[in-house]
């Protein structure tokens, strides 16, 4: 694997380019780039192509006919979309874009600058399928597709993160995720995708989730949750699973199951809950909020999506809880209604505590945790004792999703707030709608790039080391189980001393719940503050 | 995908050295793996691995570090549950390493 450079060395970034981006030639370098997807995961995908291949190599066992097949790819696309076809119309390139992308100011390469990754595909688009770019060629700005140039479009579109950040400073609103999207969705054409996004997706296609857990780990994993929480609090909980004639289904990223610092977010779903006597259910089978299949092509998030209505209706529930997490979102809320909705069997949510109608999910019938808690705290529902978090100085990183897409921008602070003492914001540009993405987002959370990691989060991390250098910050708080798994590895590269939660795990910790007993520890098992340690 | 040479046979392996075929494990392949890099597999590891192989059999996957660690900590005693004594076992990671060394998958962490 390749070794990451000092962080010293790595923050040396060049960002002026000297020459033209077409001049720079393609270095696919190890350490910035992902493994290639296997055949076995393409096969249970039913995706083209399917056979092992590595991106180091100089052959990538491309199908024979692989360029009309790309061809033909971009023109069904461009009649299907009319924001794709815009998008590779419009841009005027003002350069606005230019040093608004995390993977840029990490990394100073020009291809990064999302009017070039535009600009990668652009080209091809008007060799052959405009006029000017068919007669004036390179003159109007367009070239062949060669296989150099599909290299180059791989190793691009696998170097955004589909934040959209970008898109806010357009004038134009072009959307540079969307066209990432499209990118990669014609890289799957030829089976050319990554195995951190083809593995999850084929788990979750045959198991229901993305790390592949089996019905019975997800209950013996809960389990564990509960035997940490009773020795904790004193409180006994006894969760349900596939529960017909609950009231509402909770769905939730599988990350938060099997991993740290995700556990303790699910320790803090569970006793919520509890303590408000929630008349919900856990899925077995619907058993992922994630999609990593929106990383590979609509019809594949459409396909991973359909279980969530499929087991709200078998189990006849009113309405859906989704948990903490980011591109999770970004299906439900923009995608799932129309992908395999109208989901009319279901009602609108309403809040059984607070009586709260969810105006917003009227349609999808599925509302985000963090607006549901924010919503008994602002109905006084909760006993809580923000002191409990004293030992923390937090901020909040927005997950690209869910502030950008969604504008979930006060609901996480408030909660925050409230079951904290010690908050502090990061600077204004690099929060709320232009927040700075984890850099490790859209399926690039793999171990073999981490050096494109540590690059694109560099931004994200320089905003946390000012509020940690200047207020002391030592947690950094987000609702995304990609972030979860993400900001620790890059706080200790960049911050250490940072640590990474979700923002139920906060609320847990402050929860004063019947029948508990005095707490000495936190969920981490860490000593209370006045609780002796410190 | 690489191949790992091991006794005479050619065993197929993932880029980051985990098997393909998890049938192809044996014991020796695990002390072989490990010599690799430059490393001597005492009781001590054994006890990990062997758990690892055991938790696979029964769930399909590696387990998340925290049941690792309540698990050792009662077989070993509570001075060595915790994840520092884990890493000085195996120190690339008790989730990396010694799943590689069980002859199980990579662990996905969170995906």
């Amino acid at each position: 694997m390749a070794k990451i450079p000092k962080p010293e060395q790595l923050s040396k970034i060049d960002l002026e380019p000297k020459k033209h981006w077409s001049q720079f030639p393609i270095d696919i370098r190890p350490g910035m780039y992902c493994h290639g997807a296997k055949a076995k995961d393409l096969k249970v995908l039913e995706l083209p192509n399917a056979r092992d291949w590595s991106p180091a190599e100089e052959d990538w066992k491309l199908p024979q006919d692989w360029k009309q097949t790309v061809l033909d790819g971009i023109k069904e696309r461009l009649e299907k979309y009319r924001s794709f076809h815009i998008f590779m119309d419009v841009c005027v390139r003002c350069g606005a874009c230019a040093d608004k992308c995390h993977f840029f100011l990490g990394s100073g390469d020009s291809r990064n600058m999302p009017v070039v990754r535009a600009e990668i595909l652009r080209s091809v688009y008007r060799y052959y399928f405009t006029p000017g770019g068919k007669i004036f060629g390179k003159y109007a700005g367009a070239r062949e597709l060669t296989v150099d140039v599909l290299k180059e479009w791989w190793y691009y579109f696998f170097q955004c993160t589909e934040c959209r950040r970008c898109s806010l400073f357009c004038p134009y609103g072009i959307d540079q995720a969307e066209i990432t999207m499209i990118g990669r969705e014609l890289m799957n054409l030829l089976g050319l995708n990554i195995g951190w996004i083809t593995g999850p997706a084929a788990n979750c296609y045959m198991k229901g989730n993305h790390l592949g857990l089996e019905p019975h780990t997800i209950k013996s994993s809960i389990e564990f949750f509960l035997d940490d929480i009773k020795d904790i609090t004193g409180v006994k909980i006894e969760p349900t699973f596939n529960r017909k004639g609950a009231e509402i289904l909770f769905v939730t990223p599988s990350g938060d199951l099997f991993a740290d610092p995700g556990t303790y977010t699910a320790m803090g779903y569970l006793m919520l809950f509890h303590e408000l006597d929630l008349d919900y259910t856990w899925s077995t089978y619907a058993s992922e909020g994630g999609n990593f299949g929106f990383f590979t092509s609509m019809e594949m998030a459409k396909r991973l999506n359909s279980k969530i209505y499929a087991e709200a209706k078998r189990l006849g529930v009113k309405w859906i809880i989704g948990g903490e997490c980011g591109h999770m979102w970004r299906v439900l809320h923009q995608y799932m209604d129309t992908f395999n909705g109208p989901a009319d069997f279901l009602e609108q949510p309403v809040s059984p505590i607070t009586g709260t109608k969810f105006e917003n999910a009227k349609s999808t019938k599925m509302v985000h945790v963090i607006e549901f808690t924010a919503d008994l705290i602002k109905n006084g529902k909760l006993k809580l004792d923000p002191s409990r978090n004293d030992n923390l100085i937090v901020t909040y990183h927005d997950s690209c999703n869910t502030a950008r897409g969604m504008g979930f921008f006060e609901e996480p602070r408030y909660v925050i707030k409230n079951v904290c003492n010690h908050f502090h914001e990061m600077p204004e540009d690099t929060i709320r709608e232009q927040t700075f993405c984890c850099g490790s987002g859209s399926g690039l959370n793999a171990s073999e790039d981490m050096e494109l990691r540590m690059r694109g989060g560099f931004p994200r991390a320089n905003a946390v080391k000012h509020v940690h250098d200047k207020h002391g910050v030592n947690m950094l708080a987000n609702i995304c189980a990609i972030d979860r798994a993400t900001l620790p590895p890059l706080m200790d590269y960049w911050v250490p001393g940072v640590r990474v939660t979700g923002t139920h795990e906060l609320v847990a910790n402050a929860l004063v719940m019947k029948g508990e007993k005095e707490r000495e520890t936190n969920l981490r098992a860490e000593p209370l503050p006045g609780k002796g340690g410190e | 995908m690489p191949l790992l040479e091991f006794s005479g046979k050619s065993v197929e392996v993932d880029e980051d050295g985990y098997l393909i075929n998890l049938d192809d494990w044996t014991k020796e392949l695990g002390e072989f793996m490990s010599t690799q890099d430059g490393m001597n597999l005492t009781e001590a590891h054994w006890e990990v691995i062997n758990f690892l192989r055991d938790y696979y059999a029964k769930y399909q996957i590696a387990p998340m570090i925290k049941i690792l660690v309540k698990e050792i900590g009662k077989v070993m005693g509570p001075e060595k549950g915790n994840t520092k004594y884990l890493y000085e076992l195996f120190p690339d990671g008790p989730a990396k390493q010694a799943c590689r060394y069980a002859g199980l998958p990579k662990p996905t962490g969170c995906v």
